[in-house]
């Protein structure tokens, strides 16, 4: 899961922005047979709803599900052995460069089986 | 953690006798023993059975049926086979009750192939003369696990320590530690950290983590004698034997000689180091006193690293150790070596504690207003901790500014009463 501060982000000038997509690009063609879905880039936290329960029922609420200012931007799932693997994937992932940006990885729920990275 | 209380308790330290034969053994000896062969067993079971979790709470049940029995008949002659056997019972107890597992059971069950499936087998390893127990204790001390949770996992997969043990070593409850060991090898299985040693580029600061928890657990078994909670369990002595453990292990690897150098020499000024039970400081211990067997063995753990040329924090660290145990008497200190060490070992680690001990270097080399100035840059980040006000007061003394030093005497006094209550509280809360 792909995370960072949308404010820091936007002080980024254009050219590089765009180097970045180019090498993320990049990045997701040289690694590709570890990755098993590109899953997918979310739209800006300001189109973000949010659904929560609450003591008198659900009520739906404009905003992300967090106060924090980093927001998650979006996933991919890679299929690798394990941890270490993982972390040394991600090491590369050209975005973090930019001061905001983290990767949080998460092993997937597998049911009824020993999950994966 | 079934029967984890009744078999922890420490029964008779009062008078801990030598092993006699057959005899009943003392608690201290039984430690080592059970110290000596559970790392393996833990190792073995988990490269057969592919989690740690199941072995390591196979050997932990094994460790706590061993104490039992051996209390009672002695210890007996092969404790490594009675602890792999009895670990291996329970692991199959356990994967019979594990749907998810059952797959592994062929593996275990006698006649399919029992012998390749234990410790007789190498680990699966490329480099299988490297000591099985180093890749489960890098996984133990994962980076991704958090370190309170890396020093209890570790202290009971490789050590052996029992949970009860561990949380009188960490001023802890049981529950609270039980709890953590739990939540690591969940995250151990789920997330896939592997127990591997890591290899080129991730070794130095993989490493580096496995020694600061050995490091830890040096320091850990400080606060426990102040306390003198866990008289059944010298936290010390396990920092000591792990340190050997990865020094005999990582041969090339000069850090982790440091690392024994430096526990090394700390061992050997021990038993300066306190008084009446007052804190002695290092000026003032009686040096007669100090271990110099272990010294002995402390230079030559360091003259190795130096060999390997490739310097490092606690090779440093070990190297300023050596310049105090080099001195008949505290005034015959070689300051300005030491205070060349620490601008060194600054490259390494610039951390607070580590500058404040070179500002005391600086002062002891005729610059207190250097040192000064230098202490007084660290408030931020050391001002709550009292030994930075107890520097403090000491240079303020030598500046000739008695008032302050005297404040920064009390603060430094009201901090160590904190800590002190701290620690108590801590200690007993949830009990």
């Amino acid at each position: 899961m792909f995370t960072f501060d949308p404010a820091l982000d936007a002080k980024v000038p254009a050219e590089r922005m765009q180097d970045l997509y180019a090498r993320a690009h990049e990045w997701y063609r040289v690694n590709a047979s570890q990755i098993a879905d590109g899953g997918a880039q979310l739209q800006s936290v300001e189109t973000a709803t949010t659904v929560k329960n609450t003591p008198t029922g659900t009520v739906v609420v404009d905003g992300p599900f967090s106060e924090a200012k980093e927001v998650i931007g979006g996933f991919s799932v890679i299929d690798v052995p394990n941890l270490d693997a993982a972390i040394a994937l991600v090491r590369s992932w050209p975005f973090l460069e930019l001061p905001s940006w983290g990767v949080e990885i998460r092993p997937i729920l597998v049911v009824g089986r020993k999950s994966e990275a | 953690m079934s029967g984890s209380g009744a078999a922890a308790d420490p029964e008779d330290t009062s008078a801990p006798s030598p092993a006699r034969g057959r005899a009943a053994a003392s608690d201290h000896v039984l430690s080592q023993v059970v110290r000596e062969q559970s790392g393996r067993v833990v190792a073995a079971l988990a490269a057969s059975l592919g989690s740690l979790d199941v072995a390591e709470e196979s050997v932990a049940e094994a460790i706590e049926e061993a104490l039992r029995a051996w209390r009672k008949a002695g210890i007996p002659q092969n404790p490594g086979a009675w602890l792999t056997q009895a670990a291996r019972h329970n692991a199959l107890d356990r994967l019979r009750r594990e749907k998810r597992y059952r797959t592994k059971l062929t593996d275990l069950q006698p006649g399919a192939d029992s012998t390749s499936a234990l410790p007789e087998e190498a680990w699966s390893n490329p480099s299988a003369e490297v000591d099985d127990r180093l890749p489960l204790l890098f996984g133990c001390c994962h980076p991704a696990l958090a370190p309170d949770a890396q020093l209890a996992l570790t202290l009971r997969a490789v050590c052996g320590l029992t949970t009860a043990q561990i949380a009188r070593a960490t001023f802890s409850t049981e529950p609270a530690t039980a709890q953590r060991i739990v939540r690591a090898k969940r995250k151990i299985g789920a997330t896939g950290i592997p127990l591997r040693i890591p290899d080129s580029t991730e070794r130095a600061p993989r490493l580096d983590i496995v020694l600061t928890i050995v490091s830890v657990m040096y320091n850990e078994a400080h606060f426990v004698r102040g306390g003198d909670a866990a008289a059944d369990r010298d936290l010390a002595d396990d920092a000591l034997w792990l340190a050997d453990v990865v020094a005999t292990a990582l041969p090339h690897e000069p850090e982790a000689h440091g690392l024994l150098a430096l526990l090394l020499f700390h061992r050997a000024r021990e038993s300066a180091r306190s008084a009446g039970g007052e804190l002695v400081l290092l000026v003032d211990q009686d040096r007669s006193r100090w271990d110099q067997n272990l010294i002995g063995r402390a230079r030559i753990e360091l003259e190795l690293a130096a060999r390997l040329r490739r310097p490092g924090r606690w090779q440093l660290q070990a190297a300023i150790a050596a310049c105090h145990a080099d001195a008949e008497t505290a005034a015959a200190t070689d300051w300005l070596q030491v205070l060349v060490l620490y601008d060194l070992l600054l490259g390494h680690d610039a951390s607070p504690v580590v500058r404040l001990n070179r500002a005391v270097a600086l002062d002891q080399v005729g610059a207190p207003v250097a040192a000064l100035a230098e202490v007084d840059a660290l408030q931020a980040e050391l001002g709550r901790a009292h030994l930075w006000h107890a520097v403090r007061a000491h240079l303020l003394r030598r500046l000739g500014r008695h008032d302050e030093a005297f404040a920064a005497d009390r603060r430094a006094l009201e901090l160590t009463a904190n800590d002190a209550e701290r620690r108590l509280l801590a200690s007993r809360s949830g009990r």
